[in-house]
Formats: C-alpha cells, structure tokens, sequence
C-alpha cells in the first residue's frame, strides 16, 4: 500500500505542486440545479489530491455529493468555483473527451449495440488506435477481469457481475490518466460485490491506474483504496490511509460514520485508559470488537474490567452481538464468535456481564499530529 | 453553434411552409383593404349554414372519439395483454386502416354502404352514421397501439394486489386499472378527436350531398363559392378547435412521459387468452367478442368488399377495372391516364419524404437533448409543440394557405403555386411530425449517461451521435421513412389544392372518378383504390419490419 502525498488530508491548506504529479481539486464549488429551479450545492469548497498510481475512495452518505464530485473531474458537470487541475494543468477549458479521464458507471452503459469486445475497443477507436494492436488490448484487458473469450458476446447475454467487469474492461482500454468509478459495485448482490472489489483493485494496481472511488460502502472503501477520503455534505471531513481513518478518526462526526458507538472523554473511565494510553484532550471512540466478554479465560484483569446490562441479543453470520449498557460508557456492541454446543455460556437479555476492552480496538479521536 | 443550424433549418422550413401560409391565412379572415375587418367573421357566422356545419363537425368528433374508444379498449386488452394463436397477424391487420390513404377507407366504406353493397339495407350511405363508422375504421389503431402499448407495460401486480384484497375482476379492473389507463386513453382520445374533426377525404368521398363539416366547407368555399374570405374565418375556427385539442394532447402526453419513465422495459408476460374451462374470464370473452366483431364487420368487410368490387365489372367478374387504369377514362379530362397519376404519387411521396425526414429528423435530434439551462430547456420545449401544430392544423388550411400565401411570398416577385415543388413540400409539412413522433422517443429513451460514457471515452460529441445515436435511432429512421412516404403517397386535403389539374396523384383521380357517373368509371375509382392501398401496404409492410419494439407514439 503506497504512502498518499500528505500524512493528512488537510483541505485548508494552500495549493502546492504535487511531487508525483496527478489529480489536484482546489476549492472545487458545484451547484445542481434541480428541474423545479432551485439551486443546491452539492460540493461545497472542496480540495483533494490524487497522485499518480495512488487509488482514493471518496467514502460517504448518499446524497454527500461524491457523485457529482466525480462528474465535475470528469468535465460532466461545470464547476461553479474553483478548479480542477491535471499535473498542474488547469482543465477548466477542456472538454470532457479530451481530458483522458476514464468513468465508469453503477450500471456500467455498455453499448447494447456492440458486442462485448466492441465496447472495451471503443476507447481505442477513439483514440485511433490501430486494430491489431486493438484486439490485443482487448483480449488482454478481458482476461485482466476474468472474462477471457467473451470478446464476441452479446451485452444482452451478460450477468450484472460480467456486465460491471466488462465496463471496468472498457474505461481501462484507453489507458486513462485518471480513472473514474462511480458506485461500480453498488447494483451487484453482497456477494459478488465483496469478490469483485478484490479483482477491481488488482485491476487497478495491474495497470498502474490512478483512480477516484466512489463508494458508500465501508468494506468496499477499505478493501479498494490507498487512501479514504470521507465526504459529507458537500465536504471532505478526513483524508487518510484505511488503517489511520480507522484508529484515528478526525472528528467524533467521522468516528460515527464508521460505526464508533460511544464517545468518553480520555481520563474519564479507567478501564479504557489502562488499555489505552491516550494524551489528555482527546476523545476515545468505542465500536463493535472494542470491547470483549472478560469471563473467559485470558481476557483482563479484575481491576479493569467494565460492567454493562445485556439490553438485547442476535445473532449474525457465525457471530453473536450483544448490545450491552456499559457503565460509564453507554450502549456498544459486543462482538463473540458463535460456539457449538449452542447457546451454551452465552448471556441473555437482562444479564450483567463483565467486559475487557480491547487495546487495538478503541479508536483515538483528536491524536496530535 | 452546430445546434444552432440543426435547429435553425427546420424552423425556417416551417415558418415558410407552415406559419407564412396559415397566418396569411388567418389575416385574410381579419384584414380586408389593409384594415382591420371582422365583417367577414359577422357575416359567415350570420349564415345558418356555418352553424349546421360547426354541429356537424363537433358531433362528429364527439361521436366517432367515444364509439372509437369504446370498441378500441377491448381491442387494446385482447390484443397488447393476452396471448393466443393468430394475435401477431390480427396486430398487422388491425394497423392496416390507419396507415390507408383517406380516399381509399372512403371508397371502400361506399361499396359496403351503397346500394348492392353487403350493408346498403342500413341506408347509411352519405350520412352522418356512415362518415361515423368510417370514421372508426380509421381510428381504430391509434387507440388499440396508444392503450395497448401502454397497457402492455403496466405492472399487473396493483391488479393483482387489488383482487387479494378482495375485489372482483371487474372492481379491479375500474377501480386500479382503468385508471391507470387514463392518460393513456385521453392521449388517444385527443389525437382520434383531431383526426376526426380535420378528416376531409372521407367526408368528402363518403358524405351525401349537403353533408358538410368544417374541412369540406373550406373546400366547398374555395372551389365552387369562390369565397376565399369565408374560406379563411372558416380555417381560423378550425385553427381554434385543433389548437384546443392540441395542448389538452400535449398536457397529457407530458403527464404519461412522467408517469413512465422508459427504463430497461420489464417485459410482462401475456396471459393466455382463457374463453373456456375452469380458470375462463368473462372479460377475456367480452375482449374477444368485441374485437371479433370489429375487425369483421369494420376491418374485413370493407377492405374485402373493395377487392371483390374491383372484380366487378358491367360485362361480369374481370380484370376490365384494372385494365382501364392505363386508360383515361370514359368521358376524358382526368388529366391522363390513373397509371400516371400513380408514377407521379410516387415521385411527389419521394421527394416529400426525403424533406420531411431530414427536417422531423433534425427537430427530433434537437428536441431530445436536454440542455442545462432553463431557457434553453424551455426552447426546446417550445419547439417540440410548435412542429406539432402541422399533426392538428388541418391539411386543407396547409393547401389553400400556400396558395394564398406564395403568389407573391414576402413581398417578393414570385409565384410560386405554379411550381411543381410546392406539392412535396406541401405533403412534407403533414407528414413531418409522424417521424418526428415516431423517431424523438427512440432517441429521448437513450440514457445520457450513455452520452457520458461515450465522451469519457474520448468521444467528439459528433462522435457521440454517429455511434450513440444513430445506431439506436436508425430503425425508428427507416419506420419514419416509411411512415412519410405513406403519408404523402395518399395525402388529399393539401393535394386537393395544389395538385396541377394536368399532372394529378391517384387519390385526386379517384375522388375526381368517384364524382362522375357510370359503372364504368366508379370500377376504375375502385380498382385505384385497391392500386393505392396495395402500394401503401408494400411501403409500410417494408417499414414495419423496421419499428424497433415498443417504439413511436402512433
């Protein structure tokens, strides 16, 4: 996993080249004009940058604005204010089939009217590339995505799955500068979405491909990218590698979207500062896995364990969840794998239970630098 | 800028051809000696005559839009939601009317109607109930394709739910499906109402002496009176009541585009058509019967009576009818031989279509963009109604305003109603909205993120029409191409004025035929019309092939 260009994601700070070169958005403003008339803004004073070879998520709610975002990079949608920039080069005046970005789409767009390996070529007639050298792109980029020989198919005969991998196939042949993904995987069940995020990265690393991500799935984000950028209301909140977003979230509003449940301030309950040493200030952030069940043979020590009231049980492929009333803390999921003989030891509704937290597991809100 | 021109060149076309003609038209009504003059307006309005005709034409339009919805929503159910053996060729010959020139529906409704004809015992010939049923025939597809097309899309589940609840068959039907239907059938109702209200060749070939609607009165005051004023106010009221349908058309076509959003079209499945047995339905019975019974006695009839009758001849069964065609008639003055008249239909529909495909073409292209600014959008709009107008104003006011307005055409030295392009241009004007209609759907139906990719992609946005565009749109093209050179080859009202008395088309033969005495010449009239109809049938049979599945309005 590459090292992004700035250990944070600042958005304040002042435009500065790029070592490596590659994406620059500075203060990008985008307003959608709805049919009735009204105006809303959808990205709202936004910087972000993206060099070359690296792949950034854009995480975030429906709605956040991450889309559009997108479109504006591509030249889809005009900017309002602001600026998006390639290597330096100002794009506000180029048009969006010269800018060598690639997209691709939720619901891929293939061309119903060509068959599979005409749409991957598409970008290569364009860029007049000649056919031989064509069909061996092709060919190639198929079997990249796992679809080796279905260059003659029909789009129709396609699955969703085949459909996306066809349409990753196509936005990769040109060999983009940038390339664009808006939800890829969105439309595809659980499942396949979990597999083909695997592949999509590989794809992406394979060609060298810088790419911008749009997801609103947690896994997807994490699973894909060199670095999150988490988005919401038209603005960046955090910009930072999987790992660091996850332990050290920027703001309790970031913390939250993650799926942090409970908020102490550090210092407040001894348990969790004997696990974690965190500087006065900051905030410690408690999630599902933070915290574990401490009746169980090598799990804590009688001084730190916490107290909590089981308010509810389920159960969850291969894992049983307990939200639990903790003392001090509030309610947090408590995550224990599922063990034959059934149900045996596991606490019930209205248990008090004692539990140990888990020192890699609680998240630092505010860690200087 | 390349938009620009694309719109620019129909506009012109039409406001030459269409909006000079009909507002010189419409100031010919108003203005008299340079001044402002509704003299003429009193005293047409002063005459008994007008009112009976404006009566005429309402209930006519009132009477032929309900019967012609009555009997086309069975039609629309059996044939668009229910399957069995032989629905795909009673679809093919349900289409067949629509798409028959006028005249021909009007003389083959005579030989059913008239004496030794299979249904002269009703006494309806050259009345109004006759117009009405003929009427009917020619409607019948605009309603079983508009609620039909709509109907096959709708998602039978709210049905479905409906009947778990509780309801009936019948209850479910009026009380969720019907409406449902609604704007559907009021789309329908409002285009059939224009069509009936604007027919000309039919109540001209099938109306009795004294029967008059607005459309022949205009006729009737143009050629016989002499009385153009009269003429004029009369084509002012009809711009009136075709305006008036027009925008309650638009409303609820823009209502039904809302409504269903064309996505990957969920394809439901055709229940088979159950008459008997357990799971029987009565409503599949009452579809059926109804159905059955109009395309016998109002389809097969008629169209089947025309061929015998063109068989018929003074000296017995024979082919002397058609062999007369090459002739020039009995008493002469038909301006040569119906053969001729043939080869010059042909040649005018060539050149008509050629002009209205290019010009509905642009105007479709234009108008299924979707621009980012308001006014833009808004001009957009503007032009997709205003190249409407043609569908509705009725072809008599495009003929008879050209040949008021070019004789001296924006004040220029020219006449021009003596010159042989005036007549494709005149047929290019009524035939341009069908393609439009038929080509614009196609075209708004392509997702602009489709667009979007393309360019992405690295394509020029004249790239993205030559490989976005047009592939998907040119089946729709050729249905429109077809559809045009139907139109034009039977086209009567605006032919009526400016065909050349030496160099008519066959529709201008057949009326001028059916207008003489002796068996002679009503066998030619008839054997034209089979001619006419069966060189219509081979260009449609041609571009039906080609209609892309669910694709155009009409």
């Amino acid at each position: 996993m590459t090292a992004g260009p700035g250990a944070r994601g600042d958005q304040t700070a002042a435009p500065r080249p790029l070592p490596g070169g590659g994406l620059s958005v500075r203060g990008a403003v985008v307003h959608y004009r709805d049919d009735d008339g009204s105006v809303a803004t959808a990205v709202d004073g936004l910087s972000l940058d993206v060099s070359r070879g690296e792949v950034v998520a854009l995480l975030g709610p429906s709605g956040s604005g991450k889309s559009t975002l997108l479109r504006a990079v591509a030249g889809l949608e005009p900017l309002s204010a602001g600026e998006v920039s390639w290597d330096g080069q100002d794009l506000a005046a180029v048009p969006v089939h010269r800018r060598g970005f690639g997209l691709m789409f939720q619901d891929g767009q293939l061309f119903a009217h060509r068959d599979v390996g005409a749409n991957v070529a598409f970008g290569l007639e364009m860029a007049h590339v000649p056919r031989p050298e064509r069909s061996t792109t092709v060919a190639g980029l198929l079997e990249l995505v796992g679809l080796a020989g279905f260059a003659g198919r029909a789009v129709a005969t396609l699955s969703g799955g085949e459909r996306q991998r066809v349409a990753l196939a196509r936005s990769l042949a040109p060999r983009p500068r940038l390339l664009l993904l808006d939800e890829p995987l969105s439309a595809l069940d659980r499942a396949l979405r979990e597999r083909l995020a695997g592949q999509v990265r590989s794809a992406l690393v394979a060609t060298g491909t810088t790419a911008l991500f749009v997801t609103h799935d947690h896994d997807e984000a994490f699973a894909v990218a060199d670095r999150i950028a988490v988005m919401d209301g038209g603005r960046l909140l955090q910009v930072d590698p999987p790992a660091r977003l996850w332990h050290r979230p920027a703001t309790r509003q970031v913390a939250e979207f993650l799926g942090y449940e409970a908020f102490t301030a550090a210092g407040a309950v001894p348990a969790l500062d004997a696990a974690v040493h965190a500087g006065p200030g900051t905030v410690l952030a408690v999630g599902p896995g933070s915290l574990v069940l401490a009746d169980l043979p090598g799990r804590g020590h009688d001084d730190d364990v916490l107290r909590g009231l089981v308010r509810s049980v389920g159960f969850r492929r291969g894992v049983v969840e307990l939200v639990v009333d903790v003392e001090g803390i509030g309610e947090v999921t408590v995550v224990e794998p599922s063990r034959a003989p059934v149900g045996i030891d596991l606490p019930v509704v209205g248990d008090v239970v004692r539990l140990a937290a888990q020192p890699g597991a609680i998240a630092v809100i505010g860690w200087p630098g | 800028m390349a938009w620009g021109v694309a719109a620019v060149v129909p506009l012109v076309f039409l406001g030459v051809f269409f909006v000079l003609p009909v507002a010189t038209l419409i100031a010919r009504g108003f203005v008299a000696d340079g001044a402002l003059d509704l003299s003429g307006f009193a005293e047409v309005f002063g005459r008994r005559r007008t009112w009976r005709i404006i009566g005429t034409t309402l209930a006519q339009a009132v009477v032929g839009t309900t019967v012609t919805v009555l009997l086309g929503v069975p039609g629309a159910y059996l044939l668009h939601r229910t399957e069995f053996r032989g629905r795909r060729a009673l679809v093919a010959l349900v289409a067949v009317p629509f798409v028959l020139p006028t005249v021909v529906v009007g003389v083959a409704f005579r030989t059913v109607l008239a004496d030794g004809g299979a249904l002269a015992f009703l006494g309806w010939d050259g009345t109004f109930a006759g117009v009405v049923a003929a009427l009917v025939f020619f409607n019948y597809t605009v309603v079983v394709r508009t609620v039909g097309g709509f109907w096959a899309q709708l998602d039978p589940r709210a049905e479905q739910a409906a009947r778990a609840l509780g309801a009936s068959p019948w209850r479910a039907f009026v009380q969720v499906t019907l409406p449902a239907l609604a704007p559907a059938i009021a789309s329908a109702a409002s285009i059939v109402a224009l069509f009936c209200a604007t027919a000309f060749g039919v109540v001209l070939v099938l109306g009795g002496p004294g029967y008059g609607t607005v459309e022949t009165e205009i006729w009737v005051q143009t050629t016989q009176y002499l009385d153009l004023r009269a003429a004029a106010v009369l084509s002012v009221v009809q711009l009136v009541v075709v305006v008036g349908v027009l925008v309650a058309a638009g409303r609820t076509r823009v209502r039904r585009e809302r409504a269903l959003p064309m996505g990957p079209a969920e394809t439901v499945s055709r229940r088979r058509l159950a008459l008997r047995g357990p799971g029987r339905r009565s409503g599949d019975a009452v579809a059926a019967t109804v159905t059955g019974v109009v395309v016998l006695v109002l389809l097969v009839l008629p169209l089947g009576s025309l061929v015998v009758r063109s068989l018929h001849t003074p000296d017995g069964w024979g082919l002397a009818n058609y062999l007369a065609l090459g002739g020039a008639g009995s008493s002469g003055g038909l301006g040569g031989s119906v053969a001729a008249a043939a080869v010059t239909s042909l040649r005018v529909a060539l050149d008509a279509t050629v002009i209205a495909v290019v010009v509905g073409g642009l105007v479709a292209l234009v108008v299924s963009r979707r621009p980012r600014s308001r006014t833009l959008r808004r001009a957009v709009g503007v032009l997709d109604g205003v190249f409407m107008l043609p569908l509705g104003v009725s072809a008599v006011t495009v003929g008879f305003g050209f040949l008021v307005a070019l004789d001296a055409p924006l004040g220029l030295d020219l006449d021009l109603r003596g010159s042989p392009v005036l007549l494709p241009i005149a047929q290019a004007v009524v035939a341009t909205p069908l393609v439009v209609r038929t080509v614009l759907p196609v075209l708004r139906a392509v997702d602009s993120r489709l667009h979007d990719a393309a360019a992405v992609l690295g394509a020029s946005p004249g790239r993205v029409l030559t490989l976005v565009d047009w592939p998907i749109a040119a089946r729709s093209a050729g249905l429109a191409l077809g559809l045009a050179f139907a139109v034009s080859l039977g086209e009567f009202g605006a032919t009526a004025f400016l065909a050349r008395p030496d160099r008519p088309t066959l529709p201008v033969v057949i009326v001028r035929l059916i207008g003489r005495p002796g068996a002679e010449n009503l066998g030619m009239a008839i054997a034209a019309s089979v001619l006419l109809a069966l060189l219509t049938a081979v260009v449609m049979a041609a571009a039906e092939r080609l209609r892309p599945i669910g694709a155009g309005e009409l």
